[in-house]
């Protein structure tokens, strides 16, 4: 086995496929995914309902069907695997360690890294759920692989806490597979996740889903028996005589995702609190020179298709970085969250980039508007630098804007970039 | 009489509200839809419901217990109860391969079911 290449991805979901590719297709010769699990796909595998490559193929596909696509491409091209190995260290200097049941302990060296480790859900403690600690509780995703992979059903009597996608999704799946899902809880006023979701999930099903209100205790001693349920004002002090004790067997938390950073951390790399993944430019590229982050490792994405994406431009600054062992940069610039905006990803713009390719932004609404909306790009003085209309805003859904490579002029004479969402 | 129903598409991600202007079986007018996807959806869904249905069937001596399966097209929503139960009953050798015909012509639909992965054998 090689000790040196070009680029190493950790994680082999959309983004580590879609890097993989990339960097291979940009001249970069010897390309490695380390891969923790048996198989290749990432959470994909587990998600195998319809709605996958909408937007980049213009076809519904099942998650399994999607990652199998990727899979192919990746044996194809040469790429290198390691399965069924976990990865314990980066360094800044991009050095990685891993160990697997037939090699032991290995070492290698990369001239690029493209962090892709995806996300994980919080959990019970995150949300700090407060009463007793009986069997029955668990995460969606969890759930997900039990009945999707596993082939175990869970319970019986569910009770869903947040409207996450994962969440109504999984509402869909236990009602097909014979259970009863009593209600879905969601603690903000409006939906977190997609409204498609809630109408194929939800509505299509009968399930029940109550807005601003939350679980207030959990009951049972060795197995969930109930929950308490309770109406929450907006500062989620609980309402008092809004109590409902629902019966269940089950209860599941659909209630965030964390892009997974663990590693980034040992290998020097910052992160934005407000989006706990790391800080990037427009080509993916970390505060690190050459380690590079793609995907839901960067902010949590809500469709896979432009996980794929960010994976293609991540995979191709790792290529180039790892041919010339810099990139080319121009001058950077912010891209800082304006009105009504929670986060902008990328952080920051190289103003020459846009001469050779365009530009993807992607962020977060604050506060959902629920009419015809503008999300524009602004300069220092308020000249719109690239804008798109949208029927709405939803902080559960993210706003997408390209700055397309004929604003080139205007990007290199602005000082600030500041993104907006506004009504029209 | 024209009757006014209000319906969100659920065609893409986007999620467009609609509103299907209605006389007994014909669609009089769709409102609100971003594309012709939406409108054929709006038609669809008073006339004839359907939607993509996914679940999983068990595999004898596979990678997995289970190999994910998904109907090749849009299935009747008022039959997918039903579609769950017979898909309870599938039982696969493996390998299986992505896009093979885990049941044909589903309760009579014409609509196949068929594997959404591969499947390989156990190592």
């Amino acid at each position: 086995m090689k000790q040196t290449y070009d680029v190493i991805i950790i994680g082999s979901g959309p983004g580590g496929l879609a890097a993989a590719i990339a960097a291979k297709e940009n001249g970069a010769e010897d390309v490695l995914i380390i891969e923790r699990d048996v198989e290749l796909g990432g959470i994909l595998v587990q998600c195998i309902h319809n709605g996958f490559g909408l937007e980049l193929f213009d076809k519904d596909m099942p998650g399994p069907a999607y990652a199998q696509y990727f899979i192919e491409k990746v044996k194809g091209l040469g790429i290198h695997i390691l399965m069924d190995t976990m990865v314990l260290d980066i360094t800044s200097d991009r050095k990685i360690y891993a160990i697997n049941k037939d090699q032991g302990y290995i070492e290698l060296n990369a001239r690029a890294v493209v962090l892709a480790m995806g996300c994980r859900e919080r959990t019970r403690a995150q949300i700090l759920l407060p009463g007793a600690r009986p069997a029955g509780v668990y995460t969606a995703g969890t759930a997900q692989r039990f009945v999707n992979v596993e082939g175990h059903m869970p319970g019986e009597k569910f009770v869903i806490l947040g409207s996450g996608d994962i969440g109504m999704i999984m509402a869909r799946r236990l009602t097909i597979e014979g259970a009863r899902v009593e209600r879905v809880l969601e603690i903000m006023p409006y939906l977190t996740g997609l409204t498609r979701n809630y109408v194929q999930c939800l509505l299509d099903y009968g399930i029940t889903l109550q807005k601003q209100r939350t679980v207030n205790r959990i009951i049972g001693r060795n197995r969930v028996e109930a929950i308490e349920a309770v109406s929450v004002d907006e500062k989620w002090n609980p309402i008092s005589g809004s109590k409902e004790i629902i019966p269940c067997d089950t209860l599941l938390l659909s209630v965030g995702l964390i892009p997974e950073n663990e590693l980034s951390k040992k290998a020097g790399v910052l992160l934005d609190p407000i989006t706990n993944g790391p800080y990037v430019d427009d080509r993916f590229m970390t505060n690190v020179p050459g380690i590079f982050a793609a995907g839901n490792v960067v902010h949590v994405y809500d469709l896979v298709d432009w996980v794929t994406e960010a994976g293609y431009v991540a995979g191709k600054g790792a290529a180039q970085f790892a041919q010339s062992e810099k990139i080319k940069a121009g001058p950077q610039i912010a891209l800082e969250a304006g009105e009504n905006i929670r986060y902008v990803v990328p952080h920051t713009l190289d103003k020459d980039h846009l001469a050779e390719d365009l530009v993807r932004l992607q962020m977060r609404a604050i506060v959902p508007i629920e009419e015809r909306v503008l999300v524009t790009v602004e300069d220092q003085n308020g000249a719109v630098i690239a804008k798109k209309g949208e029927a709405y805003a939803r902080p559960g859904e993210i706003l997408s804007l390209v700055i397309k490579p004929n604003a080139y002029e205007a990007v290199q004479k602005a000082t600030s970039l500041k993104v907006n969402v506004r009504k029209r | 009489m024209t009757e006014v129903s209000e319906i969100i598409c659920v065609a893409c991600p986007k999620g467009c509200p609609l509103q299907v202007r209605y006389e007994g079986d014909k669609v009089l007018e769709v409102l609100g839809a971003g594309c012709q996807r939406g409108k054929d959806y709006a038609i669809c869904e008073l006339q004839d419901p359907r939607r993509m249905v996914a679940s999983t069937v068990k595999v004898k001596g596979g990678l997995h217990p289970l190999v994910p399966v998904y109907t090749r097209s849009a299935f009747p929503k008022p039959l997918i109860p039903q579609l769950a139960q017979a898909l309870r009953q599938v039982e696969m050798p493996a390998p299986v391969v992505i896009d093979q015909v885990v049941l044909e012509n589903a309760l009579g639909t014409g609509i196949d079911i068929i594997a959404s992965r591969d499947m390989p054998e156990a190592s």
